[in-house]
């Protein structure tokens, strides 16, 4: 039977939203072997960059074991058909970066900016598109805006010249209702494509995936094991097997997604992907899903517990970036009780 | 107060021009706002300048060159503006305090190197985040060799002009060297955060240093000594979080709330760099008035 249903693109973040749960230790024998069998699956695009974009490696994000450039060049290498993507954060990463992402073999670029400040991506789209690349421009945090103001910010990347723009849940916040209003409100308001980045915190991270779909996304992400930041993202082979009953197609190969995960990716995990009390507290706050590390480490070092740490993030209005001020909640935390 | 005064010139009387003409005004020791020039007839800078009767002119940098009484522009425009001004303003001889971050002169920090560059034709005051940041990380250098100095400033969104918003590349990437050149860390980076939670937040910096050798002490007091004398030029700069210590790492926050006066108070990064701009350009007028005799 020849599958008729609607194709939709996945791109895949098991090594990049993936790295904030190895806490970047990716090895490059990881890499290639992560890189390889999800080729071999049919995975259309593999992402790789440190979690945080080009550059996160830091004392802010965490230091990665492996340079982005050692691993984009093991994907480059290990991925016969699928494309290679990066990811870049204005503010964190250069035009400097994303020059040398591209000489070790990226293809795509991801350009993300908080919901409200697409306007600091502008030279990074523009030199993007110059260089022949595909590229998408993501809305972080975009639960924290209504559609409206999400529209126009999309615009301006539309502007730039991006070829897609994303809807990043990076707080895992939305539930179903809200991420229809908002992929109907782009997909109505511009002419490319429009993404969905999920996450997992409040358990949606399939859910709010085929939401989107349903109102016309039509590339989204994904990762094996759901291997990501906080409760983590959604999870590849479930992903596939339920875009397939609901009548898309992917082109990924549902046996062999379903082996890496079970054969490649699972042995690698140091912990268990699941929503804990504190990946809850992130999606139920609106908190950006990468702190939950960092805020289990500064709970630890401050003795303050993680919730109210998160907990006191959310009233904060965090963005995605604001790692540090996990240090400082915490360290004031610890002043008041004592 | 001295009778004499030096005459000086602001180039570009948008958000930052015009806090710097309007603190010059008021306080400054040594110099005299004698003119601000912009290219833009509804700048609102130059109607200030009017109230405050000080001289201006929406046609561009023609007027400051040629009023031949002025001896210290300056530059609160954009990179690309400044250098072509720097050519005008060196071949007019005319000293040069450069607000952009078009480094065409030495990087320069109140607090830190400020003594070595009097002299400088054209004087660069690196970016609000490497303003902010550098002097702990030299104070913390005083003590101990830094391996790495590593800084985060997280801005309101409101108080990122387009400048900001349209480079953020350089601001990171001039950061990062000042931190080197400046801050005397062996490897510096920067990281710039925009959040535009309402009411809007004050700007907050955080400083991470791995150190060679863990002197607690004295870094603590090296750290607290220098906060004290930033305070003497930005009065709303603060030790948030005093360093806190975990292996080499050293991780040290500050704050900065504007003095709140063309600028709002949120806009503490705007106002570092305009406090900045009138601390250096009192030392150099007050080194000028010195030769003057």
């Amino acid at each position: 039977m020849t599958p008729t249903g609607k194709f939709i693109r996945i791109v895949d973040n098991t090594m990049r939203d993936g790295s904030h749960a190895v806490k970047h230790q990716f090895t490059i024998e990881d890499v290639t072997a992560i890189a390889s069998a999800l080729d071999d699956a049919g995975v259309p695009a593999i992402e790789i960059s440190h979690g945080d974009g080009l550059a996160g490696h830091s004392f802010q994000y965490g230091f990665a074991r492996e340079t982005d450039e050692a691993k984009i060049t093991a994907v480059k290498k290990a991925a016969k058909k699928a494309k290679v993507s990066v990811l870049l954060l204005p503010g964190i990463g250069t035009r400097q970066n994303l020059q040398k992402a591209v000489e070790c073999g990226a293809q795509i670029v991801r350009i993300a900016t908080h919901c409200t400040e697409a306007d600091i991506s502008e030279q990074h789209i523009k030199m993007s598109k110059e260089m022949g690349l595909e590229v998408f421009a993501l809305l972080m945090m975009s639960h924290m805006e209504e559609p409206p103001k999400l529209l126009e910010q999309a615009k301006l990347f539309e502007s730039y010249g991006a070829d897609a723009v994303y809807l990043m849940d990076s707080a895992g916040a939305l539930i179903p209702d809200m991420v229809h209003a908002r992929v109907s409100t782009l997909k109505n308001g511009l002419k490319i494509e429009v993404g969905f980045h999920a996450h997992n915190n409040l358990g949606l991270g399939i859910g709010n995936t085929l939401a989107a779909v349903d109102e016309g996304a039509t590339i989204v992400d994904a990762c094996v094991c759901g291997l990501g930041g906080g409760a983590g993202n959604a999870q590849e082979e479930v992903l596939v097997a339920a875009l397939d009953r609901a009548g898309y197609q992917t082109g990924i190969d549902l046996y062999k997604i379903m082996n890496v995960a079970e054969e490649i990716v699972t042995p690698r995990m140091p912990r268990p992907q699941i929503i804990d009390k504190a990946a809850l507290a992130l999606g139920y706050s609106g908190v950006y899903s990468s702190f939950l590390l960092h805020t289990y480490r500064a709970a630890e070092r401050f003795k303050v517990p993680p919730l109210d740490i998160l907990l006191e993030l959310g009233r904060l209005r965090t963005v995605g970036g604001q790692e540090d001020l996990i240090v400082d909640v915490a360290y004031k935390l610890a002043n008041k009780k004592s | 107060m001295p009778a004499k005064k030096i005459n000086v010139g602001i180039i570009g009387p948008g958000n930052i021009g015009t806090d710097l003409m309007i603190k010059i005004f008021k306080y400054s020791k040594f110099m005299n706002p004698k003119i601000i020039v912009g290219i833009y007839a509804s700048s609102d800078g130059l109607r200030i300048a009017d109230k405050l009767g000080i001289g201006n002119s929406s046609t561009g940098i023609g007027a400051l060159l040629k009023d031949k009484s002025i001896k210290i522009a300056f530059d609160a425009t954009t990179a690309s503006a400044h250098f072509k001004n720097a050519a005008l303003l060196k071949e007019a001889g005319i000293r040069a305090i450069d607000l952009t971050p078009a480094a065409v002169g030495p990087y320069v920090c109140p607090v830190v190197d400020i003594a070595a560059h009097l002299d400088a034709p054209n004087i660069n005051l690196m970016t609000c985040g490497a303003q902010a940041t550098v002097p702990i990380v030299w104070a913390i250098g005083t003590v101990t060799k830094i391996k790495y100095a590593e800084i985060v400033a997280t801005i309101a969104s409101k108080s990122a002009g387009p400048g900001t918003r349209q480079n953020i590349d350089e601001f990171t990437q001039t950061t990062a060297r000042a931190l080197e050149i400046v801050g005397k860390a062996e490897k510096g980076k920067a990281i710039i955060i925009l959040n535009p939670a309402e009411p809007p937040i004050l700007m907050r910096n955080t400083i991470y240093t791995a150190v060679a050798e863990q002197k607690k002490e004295e870094i603590i007091d090296a750290v607290n000594k220098t906060v004290e004398k930033v305070k003497e030029y930005v009065p709303g700069y603060r030790l948030r979080v005093p360093p806190i210590f975990d292996d080499d790492k050293v991780t040290t926050m500050i704050e900065v709330e504007g003095a709140g006066e063309y600028l709002p108070k949120y806009s503490g990064n705007l106002d570092i760099e305009t406090s900045a701009a009138l601390a250096v350009g009192d030392l150099v007028a007050q080194k000028l008035l010195e030769k003057e005799g």
